[in-house]
């Protein structure tokens, strides 16, 4: 059993059979990528881990208890953390406030009405918002407005948002899209640290095959809504469905 | 891998200095301060307001009596509740008189039916009004944007029909109600026939007032004013709290970015929904006193332009920063009361010193601009701070103070909240 469990998904929109007979395990503590072309369905089976979607067959579970029905910010809450394509932030607020939001979510749960205590004197807070800013070597950036920072610097306060509430599972989707060659390459070393210091399982849909290569240890391949072959790195390079997937030698439809 | 580990380890900046916190009351030393520039504001407000000599020319100008102070710190209040939600969610009711309004009603039943002391009457007008908040925040929630606005729109004309007709016995209709000396008051105390009850506390008169005189200029000190500048005192002090509080910083991450949010574990609705309670209850409170202080109560007080108004005020004196919207609701009042007196036998007087031609000019020129045309001037006012200042008075304020006071790193308290509000309209 795999810490994220993916049975038989389908999902349709209107005319169009987004996903269908998804099966998919994330073994623990491992580095899981899904790739495939346009249009494969990456992002409908993401949204449909996460909550966003429905799937309109199968199921979805983890760590054995299934996720449907369940509302995005439960979902979070039972231990799997979102990186969106283009990061998500809280781009009025200072880095500092930003990280200190998922260290109030981790402590107080979903909503808490602690409307007269001091924010900034909660040194529990504070500290563990502060630690994860060094953690993440973006100290001297916390009096910044978080919208003000470069791609790179976002992308790295996002991953650090996720991971101050030390979710189990970390689904990164397309993390270095948009990204020069030098902020790939960092958000890539990034990654690597937190794999090697941290508990956590990550699952990576990514475009960018040199991303893919240099992190993943298991990976999928979707294409046109359904898994294609799921194989390690090294036997994805040369399987010759996954070289017509993407080049479109002989596509059955 | 070992090696980045370490890297990490010795790269460690030295900790930044944290702000201090736990001063006085809680607050930080500039929060303080804020509270403490309200409470000179309050205190001397009528030296403030009075600063021309009794029956002089300027006089007119004079905004320091009972009736227009109780205003400004009423809808003071009313703007610092309104500004919790719009100011910190950016969620932008259209709506908030209604709970004014019902807040005033359930003020003046307390009055008619309970006692004349203010304080049951203003408990029972927050918790009505927070109720009923409750319902209409609860619907209305249900979207966000301009169908929020429209819905809360669409509660408040709902509320001011009703209260003008259907529930006539409740509201007084078109009359709307007054305190008798025949109300049925349990705890009335004895009240001659033809005697006007008057809203007390524990015996102080809300009209009572005591005229000092110094030369030619008068002030005049009111209790029912102080009363509600206590109470204001009180609103601004939580409404600071809120800001400063966990709670708060939720409510300021709804605004900038409710997907994140929700993918942070956290559930918008909750905060936003207590936001428009809380906001609910600060209108309930300033209806409340309003009766308090006036003893009457109309269903205009719930039409629409009452709402628009407090939006006003929270605008232009700064959305988001804390003294803007009690520095709006008093600027606003103010052209209300003060610009709306002047008429064209007062412009004349004003003009007579020139030939009779240019006079006559000038007062055409001008006119149109004051007396019933008080609007276009705060219109126009209001456009050129839209324009200029997206941060309200209070940005202009913190210009002005950069402009005087060279270094910009001390930033002033309620910078950020401005400067970030400009950075959003750019």
């Amino acid at each position: 059993m795999g810490i994220l469990e993916v049975r038989d998904v389908g999902k349709r929109f209107g005319g169009l059979q987004a996903l269908s007979d998804v099966n998919l395990s994330i073994a623990e503590n491992s580095v899981h990528a899904i790739i495939g072309p346009n249009g494969a369905g990456k992002s409908t089976l993401l949204n449909c881990l996460v909550g966003k979607l429905i799937p309109d067959t199968g199921s979805v579970s983890f760590e054995g208890q299934s996720v449907l029905g369940r509302k995005p910010h439960e979902i979070n809450q039972m231990g799997i953390s979102r990186v969106f394509q283009t990061p998500e932030i809280f781009g009025d607020l200072t880095v500092m406030e930003n990280m200190m939001i998922p260290c109030l979510a981790r402590r107080d749960g979903s909503f808490s009405l602690h409307g007269y205590r001091s924010l900034m004197a909660d040194r529990e807070i504070v500290d563990r918002a502060e630690h994860m800013l060094e953690d993440m070597n973006m100290s001297n950036k916390r009096e910044m407005h978080a919208a003000s920072m470069s791609r790179g610097d976002k992308r790295r306060l996002e991953i650090g948002m996720c991971l101050a509430q030390e979710p189990r599972l970390l689904l990164l989707d397309e993390p270095t899209a948009g990204m020069a060659r030098a902020d790939t390459n960092n958000t890539i070393d990034l990654l690597k640290e937190i794999k090697a210091k941290r508990n956590i399982t990550i699952a990576i849909i990514e475009h960018d095959m040199h991303v893919v290569f240099s992190l993943a240890e298991r990976i999928t391949v979707l294409a046109q809504g359904k898994p294609l072959v799921e194989d390690t790195p090294e036997n994805i390079k040369g399987h010759p469905k996954v070289r017509e997937a993407y080049l479109g030698e002989s596509s059955g439809h | 891998m070992t090696d980045q580990t370490q890297q990490t380890a010795t790269v460690t900046q030295p900790r930044p200095r944290t702000r201090s916190s736990g001063g006085i009351l809680g607050l930080t030393k500039k929060d303080f301060g804020l509270l403490v520039l309200v409470a000179i504001l309050t205190i001397f407000a009528p030296v403030i307001l009075n600063p021309f000599p009794a029956g002089s020319a300027m006089a007119q100008f004079n905004a320091g009596y009972p009736d227009l102070m109780q205003r400004f710190v009423i809808f003071g209040i009313f703007a610092i509740g309104f500004n919790i939600l719009f100011g910190l969610t950016g969620y932008l009711s259209f709506g908030h008189a209604a709970f004014l309004g019902v807040g005033s009603y359930a003020g003046i039943w307390s009055m008619k039916l309970l006692t004349l002391n203010v304080i049951p009457a203003i408990l029972v007008s927050v918790i009505v009004a927070g109720l009923f908040s409750l319902i209409v925040g609860f619907i209305s929630l249900r979207r966000s944007g301009i169908y929020f606005s429209i819905l809360t729109l669409a509660f408040a004309m709902m509320s001011y029909a009703l209260a003008y007709s259907v529930l006539t016995p409740i509201t007084g209709g078109e009359t709307g109600l007054q305190l008798r000396a025949s109300d049925p008051r349990i705890f009335g105390g004895e009240l001659m026939p033809g005697m006007t009850p008057r809203a007390t506390l524990f015996g102080m008169q809300m009209q009572d007032s005591t005229d000092l005189r110094f030369g030619a200029w008068t002030f005049t000190l009111n209790t029912g004013y102080y009363i509600a500048g206590i109470v204001l005192l009180v609103a601004f002090y939580l409404s600071i709290r809120i800001f400063r509080s966990p709670f708060g910083m939720m409510l300021r991450a709804v605004k900038s970015n409710q997907n994140r949010l929700n993918y942070t574990g956290l559930s918008p609705k909750p905060y936003t929904l207590a936001a428009f309670v809380i906001s609910g209850m600060y209108a309930g409170l300033a209806g409340g006193l309003l009766v308090a202080m006036d003893t009457q109560v109309g269903a205009e007080r719930m039409f629409w332009t009452a709402s628009g108004e407090v939006v006003l005020m929270t605008i232009l004196g700064g959305a988001g920063t804390l003294i803007g919207p009690i520095l709006g609701a008093g600027f606003i009042k103010y052209f209300e009361n003060i610009v709306s007196t002047i008429n064209k036998s007062t412009l004349e007087s004003w003009f007579a010193f020139m030939p009779d031609g240019l006079q006559d000019a000038f007062v055409a020129v001008i006119y149109p601009f004051v007396g019933k045309g008080w609007h276009l001037t705060l219109g126009l006012l209001f456009m050129l701070v839209v324009i200029f200042l997206p941060g309200g008075l209070v940005q202009g304020g913190s210009k002005l103070a950069t402009v005087f006071r060279r270094d910009r790193k001390g930033g002033g308290v309620e910078d950020d909240a401005a400067a970030q509000r400009q950075a959003r309209e750019e």
